[in-house]
């Protein structure tokens, strides 16, 4: 039920962007998400990627910091306050949200959005309890 | 101390007698006072005992001056594996004050005086201001921070001694200082050569006028500066600009300073012995030669140093100043012979810098020191490799090391430092190993 993430840090320079992905794309790893948290020194990228652990040893081989995470992917359904409901659900039940952010592609008629918990066994028992969709990894890496 | 009378004519000296003895007398002196702090360190201070040992020294031997090069010497390490009162030669109730520094491990150097060492700390201090131009008519402005540091608490007592007046200032608040500097007509200004381009670069913004000033004078030290900063500081502030010396481990301000030839400090040759050593060898250099400063200190009786090594460059001119003083002139500080930095006014050692980061999360990073000066302000900034232990998927996590770690620098240092978080082999290697400092001032 788990997707594992890769994060990297990134100097907040011109072209440090492009030659991650670049890195990534020569040695045909695909990128299903992204997301970037950035500071004015430094940002912190996070990727959902087909192949993690090759990208992880490319990317530690080019020198770059690398970490993996496990994050979940949760379907929402495409309407108005799909999302709300569901961060609804899981602040009633006191599960804290370190950071979320958007799949492009989607599940069926759904959309995809990936979570980070601070406890992620939980975070899954109640998702899965009340009902909302929560992706098996090998999915997501193929959507 | 007896005071000689002075004719008009002459440049005031603050203490004739001694200031202008015959160098042959002086080395008498020095002598006598020699075999004193040797005999009081072989009886009081363990450190000492356990050094003389070593080399089979008995202190009774010592007839000539020459015989000083024969003795190990004293360093910062001494002083830090006795901390707090290990190296103080007298007990704790005849101590009536305590002064330290920034050491190498966060635990800070720790030093004692007698009520005899403050009075001849204050009177060398009134020393070296009556050579820098101070009188009694004096308003003497102390942007200093009164604190454990020497530097405030050295002037402050010199200045009464004079007979000035003391606006007891202490550091911050530049405009504050300002007001408090035009309103009172401070004459004579105290503080780092850095703060006081700052005051200039304050004055400038706020639109202030010089001749709104009474300064005339300024006694500037705790940290090192070139000519060209003395220029700036003189043509910008209208004043005098003079340099004086001292550290805390041999006494705080005092140790030497300016007269108003400006061409070397004078050493208190009386109460401190002066050596230049080749910092390599440790042997002692002819006359004239650059080296590393080393200090005994002759008349101190809480804590005593022989044959103390200060790590500062410098050289010494035995020759007669046109000031008419006889004691030896050291030129200002041309470096260190180790790798302490003194950002700020305050002595920085990398090694502290990694213990800290090695506190945090385990590891240690690979980092480089950057010092600038920016608005005459020195700015300190780490520059951190980041690793995978030090690396967070969370921006919360990954703020909370770094303010983790510059919140436990600013308190081990006693300065603000920014960490500034830099990708692995962003930091240039000299053969393997790490430039540590990167120090972009100008001095």
């Amino acid at each position: 039920m788990k997707v594992e993430q890769i994060s990297i840090f990134i100097e907040n320079k011109s072209g440090r962007l492009a030659e991650v992905t670049g890195i990534l794309g020569k040695s045909g790893v695909n990128i299903r998400a992204l997301s970037l948290a950035d500071t004015s020194d430094f940002g912190i990228l996070r990727l959902i990627v087909d192949a993690p652990a090759k990208a992880l040893e490319i990317l530690r081989n080019h020198s770059f910091t690398v970490n993996k995470t496990e994050v979940v992917g949760v379907e929402v359904n495409d309407r108005p306050g799909g999302l709300a409901e569901i961060l609804s659900i899981l602040d009633k039940n006191s599960v804290n949200v370190e950071y979320m952010y958007a799949f492009v592609e989607r599940s069926g008629g759904n959309a995809v959005i990936i979570f980070r918990f601070d406890n992620v066994d939980e975070a899954i028992h109640v998702l899965v309890r009340n009902g909302i969709k929560v992706l098996e990894g090998e999915k997501i890496s193929g959507i | 101390m007896l005071k000689h009378k002075q004719t008009e004519a002459m440049p005031a000296i603050w203490d004739f007698a001694a200031e202008t003895l015959d160098r042959d007398a002086l080395r008498t002196l020095q002598l006598q006072r020699l075999q004193q702090t040797l005999q009081a360190t072989a009886q009081k201070v363990p450190c000492y005992q356990a050094k003389y040992a070593a080399c089979g020294f008995e202190p009774g031997d010592v007839q000539s001056l020459d015989q000083l090069a024969d003795l190990p010497f004293t360093t910062k390490e001494d002083l830090r594996q006795n901390y707090p009162y290990g190296m103080f030669a007298v007990p704790m109730r005849d101590v009536v004050r305590i002064h330290s520094s920034s050491g190498t491990t966060g635990k800070p150097t720790v030093v004692g005086y007698t009520r005899d060492d403050l009075h001849i700390w204050t009177q060398l201090v009134a020393r070296f201001m009556t050579a820098a131009g101070v009188t009694a008519d004096d308003i003497v402005h102390i942007a200093f921070g009164y604190g454990l540091f020497t530097g405030a608490f050295g002037l402050h007592y010199g200045t009464e001694a004079i007979g000035a007046s003391v606006i007891p200032m202490s550091g911050g608040n530049t405009d504050k200082q300002l007001m408090i500097m035009q309103d009172y007509r401070s004459s004579a200004l105290v503080c780092t050569p850095s703060y006081a381009l700052t005051i200039a670069d304050r004055m400038e913004q706020n639109g202030l006028n010089l001749k709104d000033f009474s300064l005339r004078v300024g006694l500037f030290g705790a940290e090192p500066w070139s000519e060209q900063m003395r220029r700036e500081i003189e043509s910008r502030l209208g004043i005098i600009a003079t340099d004086n010396y001292g550290l805390s481990e041999v006494m705080g301000p005092g140790v030497a300073g300016e007269c108003q030839c400006r061409r070397g400090m004078h050493i208190a040759e009386d109460h401190f012995l002066a050596e230049i050593i080749d910092p390599d060898t440790g042997k002692v250099l002819p006359e004239g030669e650059v080296g590393e400063l080393v200090i005994t200190s002759l008349s101190k009786q809480a804590f005593p140093v022989v044959r103390y090594r200060t790590r500062d460059i410098t050289r010494l001119n035995y020759q007669k100043c046109d000031c008419g003083r006889t004691l030896a002139r050291m030129e200002k500080t041309r470096g260190r012979s180790d790798d302490m930095l003194i950002i700020k006014g305050v002595n920085v050692f990398p090694t502290q810098i990694e213990e800290v980061l090695f506190q945090i999360e385990g590891c240690q990073p690979h980092y480089q020191l950057v010092i600038d000066r920016i608005n005459n302000m020195d700015r300190l900034e780490i520059q951190v490799e980041v690793n995978e232990h030090i690396f967070f998927d969370e921006m919360k996590e990954q703020r909370r090391f770094v303010n983790e770690a510059e919140h436990k620098l600013a308190s081990v240092l006693g300065i603000s430092a920014n960490i500034k978080l830099i990708e692995p082999s962003g930091i240039i290697r000299h053969e393997g190993k790490a430039s540590r400092v990167l120090d972009r001032r100008k001095l």
